[in-house]
């Protein structure tokens, strides 16, 4: 796809209403699906990028019209679309994220793909983070045109052995997720690795600390070695920004700053259901109020729903009980799988939380999760969804 | 020199040939960024290498240096190493 603007795939016309939006980034596209007020009707608009490796799909919560798609194929390297009118028109960055070039005989880093997207402080327009994989930190300070390396932590030699080699990450190649930025103080971040731990900043990403502590780690390695850490998914409570939520390879937590110590939750789930799973979703008024989506964590790692019956489970106290959400699911012989960016809550009361399987299907619920319907099925391979309002 | 362009790139050129100025594969390269704009990401990485399922031939034969010198009546392909099931 050229950086001139470009016609996009899609023949969509739909105009600015109704405000709900899905955005679905998928391993063979994206699609954007537009729901009526009641949130039971979605219209598909897509593909655009057809062919397209697509890892995350982001609407700017602070202008509601920017949408940054993070785009890979099989083949071709990693960059990154824009579109300013709802996937009408695309176009490319003009410097995606990359690492610096590196003098021979020494062998610099290449990004293979961009995963992740996060908006900065609202008091920070234009604004963006990127993480990739392998793991790096990116930063746009133009809406996402240009990207430059952001922060100590792609060269510095502590963290470069945290991150691991690139064999040591997870099957699609080590990655840095869940960016995180304070709603209170834009100078404090947090962002994960997979695999690396968890850090925060205080000082707008200048100096970085582990945030590990009380978080397991496989059995028979050393919780010490931050390499050995496996945040899957970090969430800050939208309305209590000192707790936090992890989906981790080893279990649930929650974290109440100012401590430092993360509390395993996920202890209070069915121990025939087990905490783990990738996705972690919280609740945009409510910080007592989180949901996740167990899998199979056992044995081989199968990365299924457990026992063959999906589920998500929701809290209303912390983690301290644990609810099971699964009117409308398969009662039985279905596989599911859900990745860490593909299960996303909106802010209508009541909430409206969505997820998207690796075998293509989109499910929603307007209700936290009471009730779930099927919104599409047949899709290709869904990596991200996200819930977002249009402007 | 004549360049002739993959498929997947098509969507930069708008055209399967295109036409490229330099004296090395470097700046083919470089010249195919100035007239269309990306595409020299897409194809060679941030350390300078050639993409892994890219590959350059000049009249038939398979080059992988960005140094390689060309000819003005060198044919230069540019095409990708499909795979995959």
């Amino acid at each position: 796809m050229p950086r001139k603007k470009a016609k996009a795939q899609s023949k969509s016309k739909h105009a600015a209403k109704p405000r709900n939006l899905l955005l679905v980034a998928t391993r063979k596209g994206a699609w954007l699906f537009r729901g009526d007020g009641a949130r039971r009707e979605w219209r598909a608009d897509g593909p655009h990028f057809l062919g397209h490796v697509i890892h995350h799909l982001m609407l700017d919560p602070r202008d509601r019209k920017t949408l940054l798609a993070a785009a890979s194929t099989g083949h071709l390297g990693p960059t990154i679309f824009r579109s300013t009118d709802f996937g009408r028109s695309w176009s490319e960055a003009e410097r995606p994220p990359a690492f610096p070039k590196v003098a021979a005989p020494d062998k610099g880093r290449t990004v293979k793909h961009t995963f992740w997207l996060t908006p900065a402080h609202a008091e920070e327009p234009d604004v963006w983070y990127a993480g990739t994989s392998p793991q790096g930190l990116f930063r746009s300070q133009d809406g996402g045109r240009s990207w430059a390396p952001f922060s100590i932590i792609n060269d510095d030699p502590r963290y470069r052995a945290w991150m691991g080699s690139e064999q040591d990450g997870t099957p699609d190649g080590p990655k840095l997720h869940s960016i995180l930025v304070d709603p209170r103080d834009p100078a404090h971040l947090y962002f994960a690795m997979s695999s690396g731990g968890v850090h925060e900043s205080r000082d707008h990403g200048k100096s970085w600390t582990p945030l590990v502590e009380g978080l397991e780690v496989v059995a028979g390695f050393d919780a010490a070695n931050l390499t050995f850490h496996d945040p899957h998914c970090v969430r800050l409570c939208p309305s209590n920004p000192d707790r936090l939520y992890q989906q981790n390879h080893c279990g649930i937590y929650r974290l109440d700053r100012p401590s430092k110590v993360w509390q395993r939750i996920g202890k209070a789930m069915p121990a025939a259901v087990g905490d783990i799973g990738f996705p972690m979703v919280v609740h945009p008024r409510n910080d007592k109020v989180a949901w996740v989506l167990p899998m199979d964590g056992g044995t081989v790692w199968p990365r299924t729903s457990v026992k063959r019956r999906p589920c998500v489970y929701g809290t209303g106290n912390g983690g301290k009980t644990w609810k099971r959400l699964d009117s409308g699911f398969p009662k039985d012989q279905a596989w599911w799988t859900v990745k860490r960016q593909a299960m996303s809550a909106d802010r209508a009361d009541p909430v409206g939380l969505y997820f998207g399987t690796t075998s293509g299907e989109l499910w929603g619920s307007a209700s936290e999760g009471r009730q779930w319907r099927p919104i599409a099925s047949h899709l290709p391979e869904i990596y991200a969804v996200e819930a977002a309002e249009m402007g | 020199m004549k360049v002739l362009i993959a498929s997947p790139l098509r969507s930069y050129t708008n055209a399967a040939e295109v036409e490229a100025d330099g004296s090395t594969l470097g700046e083919i390269f470089a010249d195919l960024d100035r007239r269309f704009a990306g595409i020299r990401f897409r194809m060679v990485d941030e350390q300078g290498q050639i993409r892994r399922h890219m590959r350059v031939f000049v009249n038939t034969k398979q080059i992988w240096d960005l140094g390689h010198k060309l000819a003005p009546d060198d044919e230069l392909c540019i095409v990708q190493a499909l795979s995959g099931g």
